[in-house]
């Protein structure tokens, strides 16, 4: 992964993966540090699979036999000197309260700190697979400013007859998004 | 900055081709987005199909959609395009060659070969 929003746009995935209805990324961000968190409300892990998810030979998928988006996602923030946390309740447990948080913090005046890159195409990508899901974007700036998107308020301007991953659709959002970024510049 | 009133702008001139809509859209553009496909480029490539359609004006037409690994990794970003039955499978694609395969194949239904896994060597 060249840029940190691509290892943020995987483990959205996940939360995808795990049939959650609501997902939202926050991003918190000072001069020197980078935290985002997932959470969503999807099937959980019970204890015994969280301990082994960060082993590349772990995975749920069928096309082969490792994977390989947590440990990347573990092994860079380890190696900026920060550090990634999940907790997760499973659906099987606690049939009323489940989901997963992710969490990874990364010190950015490392030199093995990977830029953020372009989280505006993680953010549009993750609507356009999933036009259905609840999902909240929040990102805090260093300088103070927030850019913020809700799924759910955008569909209750537009009403059910037009789908959030329709190209006309996506094109307004990079729009809205980019221009939020450029005025808390 | 966009305000909401373009968005609903947008709706409005949308919902008036929902109904041609329903019976087109004959075409599937099918991107891999799992962590080998992400790893490998295929964010801007699905954002290219995005945007290439709606500039393009070829909604009507093609729809574009996600999918998990598709099994040959080392052929990533990999790009399923269906028509009816009928399958192409895009291998190792770029941005740049979106707009070639939205030009060529999109637009006019000519196969884009060398970007295949057919013209794999």
């Amino acid at each position: 992964m060249k840029e940190l929003s691509l290892n943020i746009l995987d483990i959205a995935e996940n939360s995808v993966k795990a049939g959650a209805a609501n997902v939202s990324l926050t991003i918190r961000e000072s001069d020197t540090r980078l935290t985002f968190t997932v959470t969503d409300d999807g099937c959980g892990m019970t204890a015994d699979f969280l301990a082994r998810v960060t082993d590349p030979f772990c995975t749920t998928r069928k096309t082969r036999r490792v994977g390989l988006g947590l440990p990347f996602l573990k092994l860079m923030a380890e190696q900026t000197g920060g550090s990634m946390a999940i907790t997760s309740r499973a659906q099987t447990e606690h049939p009323d309260d489940h989901g997963t948080t992710t969490t990874a913090i990364f010190c950015k005046d490392h030199i093995d700190c990977l830029p953020l890159g372009d989280i505006v195409s993680t953010v549009l990508t993750l609507i356009q697979g999933n036009p259905q899901m609840n999902f909240t974007f929040r990102h805090e700036l260093p300088g103070g400013g927030v850019v913020e998107l809700s799924t759910a308020e955008l569909r209750g301007v537009l009403g059910d007859g037009v789908s959030l991953a329709a190209p006309e659709i996506i094109l307004w959002m990079r729009e809205y998004l980019t221009g939020a970024y450029h005025e808390n510049q | 900055m966009k305000s909401l009133a373009e968005l609903i702008a947008i709706r409005d001139k949308m919902q008036s081709k929902v109904n041609i809509r329903e019976n087109l859209g004959s075409m599937r553009i099918v991107v891999g987005m799992a962590t080998c496909g992400i790893a490998a480029g295929a964010r801007p490539v699905l954002n290219a199909f995005v945007e290439g359609i709606a500039k393009e004006g070829l909604t009507d037409k093609a729809t574009v959609v996600q999918t998990g690994c598709i099994g040959i990794c080392q052929y990533e970003p990999v790009v399923e395009v269906y028509e009816g039955e009928e399958k192409t499978t895009y291998i190792k694609m770029t941005a740049e060659k979106v707009a070639k395969v939205i030009d060529q194949h999109i637009k006019n239904g000519k196969i884009v070969t060398e970007f295949t896994i057919g013209a794999q060597k």
